[in-house]
């Protein structure tokens, strides 16, 4: 396969994913805002809806090949596909090859597979942005999503890409490797577990002191920030594609 | 019966001593671990050397366990077959009462615990004694081991104190660490001089020697395998390897995933009884294997991985969900990410298929694994045999479908393969952001307020932005 990265990379597809879609559509805006900047063209394919994800992990893989064969679709220049999510990213390029491995479309997956890229991963890896701090001093709390520190290993590209900022102090919380509990599915289906994992994880954030927190996955925003709010915490979460564009827009 | 997962953690979760016991250990299991392996390179190449160790002897099992037998046999270990835990408990009754035995001291063995022997012997007047530490203060309190390496996990120093001082009243209650322990080794040592018969489990069986490994820290498997006359070892059939050689490496990843210890302070090499001419030692060792249903996860490339486990703990140690629930919420003999899979593979998905819901697939599990079990990729496809309905290859799988999840995850598949119904519905969900009736959230909002959708979508956005799309 040709290497996607092996030209000059001038246009990329936005993947935005359905949470972000429904949710977090700012975060997905300024992910765009971010690529645009650095002078990439960016197609956002109008058909995209989920990756799969739910389903697959729950068992239901008819449903969720179905639903990821729909999403292969979409992307027919061999470009780089950028995902807000490393949780979304992690399913397209690491489980996208295991779906559909006897499929029929197996080698399409595999190709799909094979441009995914988590945006703060493409930010730095691929096109080494420098960012120019333009906000007052701020403490950030950064919590690394599961998917980004262990299937997509890109959690240290957030901290890269903060650490640029210059009145940004990033702080990382006591036991940061530790899941929040979201686990998709899993907060409705073990929602005692999963909150009792989530009201730990805002107790650290908040011990941190920083003024909000950031992460590449919406999943763990929407888990620590619900808590928080339920716990009547003021400390606002943002996805880490709107903070440094809010941040460095001017 | 199924069990009720959830239930039973909700209810450990109320728990705040367990909470903070659990805790507490957990958090020192895991510094102990990661300060033994400093170099990440030489930690992968290790364990990936243990995992080629154990798929070649899984992938082999029967042709290695004939060899083992035979090898057993020829050092002098008896070796017995059990296909069920009953037929399990029955050859070690058997044992206990050709030797007129009514006695049994026990080093650790979570074998023992799969067959229930305690409480099978009892019923038959035979009485079994828990002789390692964690064990014995487990056996006091009338409870089930909570971890597979530190069974009284669950525990503080208070607690223990007040245990051991319930039941040996002559002494004056203590906290000391140093006087329990001395308490209890002295009240052991006696039991261990009187006791016809001993009994441990095996961390690993070796095929080409016939010879049976156990490591300990507290020498009281030491004592369990020399002491008495008889020494009866159980253990699973997975436990085998082919090799002398494979040992090291599993002993050295064995240990120090488990306590962070370069090795343990005692590494028993049982090879035969006594020999003659030999000072200690039983005059007969015995070997009792059992399957209890590991023999179903054989053959399935994907599965039978869960087999290749070597029982350190490490996913126990560093899963957010045992941390937050311990071993009991499981009601299994093995709890936490490896109970998760092995248990409903061994005992049936009817049974213990809502294990396979106690993980948020976080991978911290398979990141710390020696053996490099992919767990959550287990968890996964034990989760589709639970709901598939074409055929079922894990035993009682099938019944755990419902009807209406899958009628829901049938529409959701709809919708999200055909965009254009799919982009009215998110446009539909954002405009009723505020009229989301909160009884669709269920459980989330326990501790969270109800997620809100944004004023409009993504999609729409972009679009307005001028955003190429094609």
């Amino acid at each position: 396969m040709k290497n996607v990265l092996s030209e000059k990379i001038t246009t990329v597809y936005f993947y935005g994913t359905c949470l972000v879609d429904v949710f977090y559509p700012q975060a997905g805006v300024c992910a765009v805002e971010l690529l645009q900047r650095e002078g990439i063209n960016v197609i956002y394919p109008q058909d995209q809806t989920c990756c799969g994800q739910p389903a697959w992990n729950s068992g239901y893989r008819n449903e969720a090949l179905t639903v990821a064969r729909t999403q292969l679709a979409l992307f027919p220049k061999p470009i780089p596909i950028i995902v807000p999510s490393a949780s979304c990213a992690g399913m397209m390029r690491v489980h996208y090859t295991e779906m559909f491995r006897d499929e029929p479309d197996a080698s399409g997956a595999h190709d799909v597979a094979g441009r995914i890229f988590e945006l703060t991963e493409f930010l730095v890896d691929v096109l080494g942005i420098t960012l120019t701090d333009l906000g007052d001093p701020i403490k950030v709390a950064v919590h690394a999503s599961c998917s980004a520190q262990r299937e997509m290993g890109c959690a240290t590209k957030m901290t890269k890409l903060l650490q640029q900022l210059c009145h940004v102090e990033v702080i990382e919380p006591e036991n940061n490797a530790e899941c929040c509990g979201f686990g998709g599915t899993f907060a409705v289906r073990q929602p005692e577990i999963s909150s009792a994992m989530a009201l730990e994880k805002v107790q650290t954030v908040l011990a941190t002191g920083a003024h909000c927190v950031v992460s590449q996955d919406c999943g763990c925003l929407m888990n620590i920030g619900g808590a928080m709010e339920k716990q009547k915490q003021v400390m606002p979460h943002q996805h880490i594609a709107a903070f440094l564009w809010e941040r460095t827009k001017g | 019966m199924a069990i009720n997962f959830r239930k039973n953690a909700a209810k450990a979760l109320k728990q705040d001593d367990i909470q903070i016991n659990l805790k507490n250990v957990v958090s020192r299991l895991r510094d102990h671990r990661s300060a033994a392996f400093t170099d990440a390179a030489l930690f992968e190449q290790l364990r990936l050397e243990c995992k080629s160790i154990r798929e070649r002897a899984v992938f082999r099992l029967p042709r290695l366990l004939e060899q083992l037998e035979g090898n057993l046999l020829r050092n002098g270990i008896q070796v017995h077959w059990a296909e069920t835990t009953l037929q399990a408990n029955q050859i070690v009754l058997d044992i206990m009462q050709r030797h007129q035995a009514t006695f049994l001291v026990k080093g650790k063995s979570m074998v023992s615990e799969e067959m229930g022997i305690n409480a099978f012997l009892a019923s038959h007047g035979i009485e079994c004694l828990e002789s390692d530490l964690g064990e014995f203060i487990i056996q006091l309190a009338n409870e089930k081991p909570a971890h597979i390496i530190v069974p009284a996990i669950h525990k503080n120093r208070k607690q223990i104190a007040s245990l051991m001082h319930k039941y040996f009243p002559e002494m004056p209650y203590s906290e000391d660490i140093d006087i329990l322990a001395a308490k209890a080794r002295y009240f052991l040592r006696d039991k261990f001089c009187n006791a016809p018969v001993g009994m441990t489990g095996v961390n690993f069986m070796v095929a080409e020697t016939g010879t049976l490994c156990l490591v300990e820290n507290e020498g009281n498997g030491r004592m369990c395998t020399t002491v008495p006359p008889v020494h009866i070892a159980v253990t699973g059939i997975e436990k085998v390897i082919e090799r002398l050689d494979d040992l090291p490496p599993l002993l050295s990843m064995l240990v120090r995933s488990a306590t962070g210890q370069p090795i343990t302070t005692y590494v028993n090499m049982i090879s035969s009884p006594r020999r003659e001419g030999e000072q200690d030692g039983p005059e007969e060792v015995h070997l009792v294997l059992l399957d209890n249903g590991r023999s179903n996860i054989c053959g399935d490339m994907e599965l039978q991985e869960t087999l290749h486990c070597i029982r350190c703990g490490a996913c126990i140690n560093h899963c957010p969900v045992y941390r937050q629930i311990g071993g009991h919420a499981y009601d299994t003999v093995i709890p936490g990410p490896i109970g998760a899979i092995l248990e409903p593979q061994k005992a049936g998905m009817d049974r213990y298929g809502e294990l396979t819901q106690a993980s948020t697939l976080c991978g911290a599990c398979s990141e710390v694994c020696p053996v490099k079990i992919p767990i959550p990729k287990i968890i996964n496809r034990l989760r589709w045999e639970a709901v598939r309905q074409d055929t079922c290859n894990v035993s009682g799988s099938c019944p755990a479908r419902k009807p209406l999840e899958a009628v829901i995850w049938k529409i959701w598949s709809q919708v999200c393969s055909n965009p254009g119904l799919y982009r009215l519905l998110a446009q539909l969900v954002t405009r009723l952001r505020n009229c989301i009736p909160a009884a669709i959230w269920q459980g989330w909002t326990i501790a969270r307020t109800p997620p809100k959708p944004a004023r409009t979508t993504l999609h729409e956005r972009l679009k307005a932005k001028g955003i190429d799309y094609e």
